[in-house]
């Protein structure tokens, strides 16, 4: 922890407990893509985004498309390779790993996809896919059959589904099948891309609770991706907030939700939807569109559309420091935390 | 899915019968895609060209097992009476109901005999190809890089030759024996799999089911034989069946050629080499076995396309 900048990331005072489950450290991804016959360009998908996510907690992690926020997520279960930084899975550095190693990691760091249409294959019944994790977890076959009726029924599912396949589920139950497929490995993550997004408002709210129920049972740490603020309210401790490959805030849900600092977290939870302020006056939209990941403006990627805007934000990158209300944030704007107040 | 047609034994029975009411909340979406078993009947009650084709393939096989007891003669044997006085073969008769040829011996026995040696070859050299194609294709489009450029370059050799003069020189180095055939069309046709497979290989391994494997911690082995292998079986049995005909029209032309299957045992390219000479004066001795080998090829070219229309819609009208 000699790493100021590190030190600096964090939102409150965990660092003196036991380390988190996922500690994440600068990590940048970068991709070369190809234009042309010769020319390449690179893509700074993830510029440097540090954070931590404690046992048993949700990080949620919210942001536009084209924000990086599913490059995180296809990172951490290493889908793609890191260009740089660090991924501690306790306390341990697991970006390079490969080969074996890098399989065992994988069975600790599970993932729920966002398409529950593709993400089972469609020619394995129920049984075997939630099988197959067990494979993995080195069950043996005469256990098998119990643990997969286990799972099916910690998801809620009927055992008779299990000769099924995934054509003759519905949307909701097969991300229960997916759920159960990641627990059926016992990781000690779970990162979830949008998971309930192509969910019905009905489904969607209970496969949520099952994620909680779930999480209060064992224990599992959740990076909880999603577009929609208020999934994130419901499920997450703690908010990062993403632009352009960077965290532009990261704090508690409480203070990122009752006191948002930086003026994009600001645009994004007054953009929705509020029942009780419905026929009121509704609140300005961001202008302009998230610019291309290829090739971000100078200074603050978010300087264009921000109404907060100033000299400084359209050559110099804002650091994410702590801000007066306690959470972090990258905006010159926005005033610092004292500094005696820490 | 259509209505069946009017007066079919069979009509207002199979729609209703894919909607079981004690599951039908439960299984709606199983309901809208009734079984392969039952899409294959409906499909071949109303093309009947399929129908007939898939028909004559059943009929050949059945020929071809049961060659011995079906054969009226003893396809080797030059019969006394096989020859008129003047030494010429006997047309089609009673006692030889497809005529005999100028060595007297039963042009139908011969025909039945023929059609076991190019189903066999068709059937043997086919099922090699499609492991050789399998295992190169599937290897080269899963691992990627170099790797797949080195596989993929060879496989480009092979293809870049005629497959006829390809196995017409391998044939010459191996020597003609029907092992050596099947060996040698395998060997010439297993490109064809190889890159087909490659491509669905390609895409498949994109698709979000196998990331989400590989995510799980399943090694690439597993992968490979669970998750995509099974997805392959479509296009590998379209492609087999397409390559049967193929392989059986390659076999001929080299038995013709007289470089194919060894006499005296039967072939049809064989014969219809034989039956050219004598073509004035007996032409059933070209047209048997010619008629023969055009509905086989026929019969095998049809079936796939149907297999093709059946299990792999992605893919039909787009071969080779």
């Amino acid at each position: 922890m000699t790493d100021p900048a590190h030190v600096q990331s964090r939102p409150d005072e965990q660092t003196a407990a036991a380390p988190p489950v996922v500690d994440v450290r600068d990590l940048r991804v970068h991709f070369k893509v190809h234009r042309g016959l010769f020319g390449s360009q690179l893509v700074k998908a993830v510029d440097g985004v540090s954070f931590s996510i404690a046992a048993g907690e949700t990080l949620g992690l919210a942001g536009e498309s084209g924000s990086g926020k599913s490059t995180v997520a296809r990172t951490l279960v290493r889908i793609n390779r890191p260009t740089d930084g660090s991924v501690l899975l306790s306390g341990a550095e697991t970006a390079r790993l490969s080969g074996q190693e890098l399989r065992a990691y994988r069975r600790r760091m599970q993932m729920v996809y966002q398409d529950p249409y593709d993400s089972l294959d469609p020619k394995m019944t129920i049984k075997d896919a939630i099988g197959e994790g067990l494979t993995v977890r080195g069950v043996p076959r005469a256990r098998r059959k119990s643990e997969v009726e286990e799972l099916l029924a910690r998801v809620n599912l009927p055992v008779a589904l299990a000769g099924r396949y995934p054509g003759q589920l519905s949307g909701g139950q097969r991300q229960r099948v997916s759920i159960a497929r990641a627990l059926a490995v016992s990781p000690e993550v779970i990162v979830c891309d949008e998971a309930v997004a192509a969910l019905d408002v009905s489904i969607r709210a209970q496969v949520l609770n099952l994620l909680k129920d779930i999480q209060a049972d064992a224990g599992v740490s959740y990076l909880f991706i999603s577009h929609d603020l208020s999934t994130l309210r419901f499920m997450a401790d703690r908010i990062a907030i993403m632009y352009v490959g960077r965290l532009v805030e990261y704090g508690t849900s409480e203070q990122v939700f009752a006191a948002p600092a930086h003026p994009y977290t600001q645009a994004l939870i007054a953009a929705v939807p509020d029942i009780a302020a419905l026929g009121g006056p509704r609140p300005a939209p961001l202008p302009g569109e998230p610019p291309n990941p290829a090739s971000p403006p100078p200074g603050c990627a978010f300087h264009p559309r921000c109404p907060l805007a100033v000299e400084l934000c359209r050559t110099v990158a804002p650091p994410l420091v702590r801000k007066a209300n306690g959470q972090l944030a990258a905006c010159h704007v926005v005033p610092d935390a004292p500094e005696v107040a820490r | 899915m259509t209505a069946p047609p009017e007066g079919s034994f069979l009509s207002g029975q199979l729609p209703t019968a894919a909607v079981e009411p004690a599951a039908a909340s439960e299984l709606a979406a199983a309901a809208d895609e009734p079984s392969l078993g039952r899409r294959a009947l409906t499909s071949l009650r109303r093309d009947p060209v399929a129908l007939i084709s898939v028909i004559a393939v059943i009929v050949l096989a059945l020929v071809a097992v049961f060659a011995p007891l079906l054969a009226p003669h003893n396809p080797l044997q030059a019969y006394p009476n096989g020859l008129a006085s003047n030494g010429a073969p006997v047309g089609p008769g009673s006692s030889f109901l497809l005529g005999t040829d100028p060595n007297g011996r039963d042009v139908l026995s011969r025909l039945i005999f023929g059609a076991r040696v190019s189903l066999l070859v068709g059937v043997v050299a086919t099922g090699l190809a499609s492991i050789i194609g399998v295992l190169v294709g599937g290897i080269a489009g899963y691992a990627g890089g170099i790797v797949d450029s080195v596989l993929m370059r060879i496989t480009d050799v092979v293809l870049s030759f005629p497959i006829l003069l390809f196995c017409v020189a391998l044939i010459a180095i191996t020597g003609p024996s029907t092992r050596n055939v099947m060996l040698v069309i395998a060997f010439g046709y297993w490109t064809y799999l190889a890159r087909i497979v490659r491509g669905l290989v390609l895409s498949l391994k994109e698709r979000e089911f196998v990331v989400a494997a590989r995510t799980l911690g399943i090694g690439h082995r597993a992968i490979l034989r669970r998750h995509i292998l099974p997805h392959l079986v479509p296009a590998i049995i379209v492609y087999s069946t397409l390559g049967i005909a193929t392989s059986i029209l390659i076999e001929a032309s080299l038995s013709y050629l007289g470089i194919g299957v060894p006499l005296p045992q039967a072939s049809w390219g064989q014969m219809i080499s034989q039956g050219q000479q004598y073509f004035q004066t007996a032409p059933w001795l070209l047209v048997a076995p010619g008629v023969a080998l055009v509905l086989t090829v026929l019969a095998f070219n049809l079936a796939g396309d149907w297999l093709t229309d059946l299990l792999d819609p992605e893919t039909s009208g787009d071969r080779r």
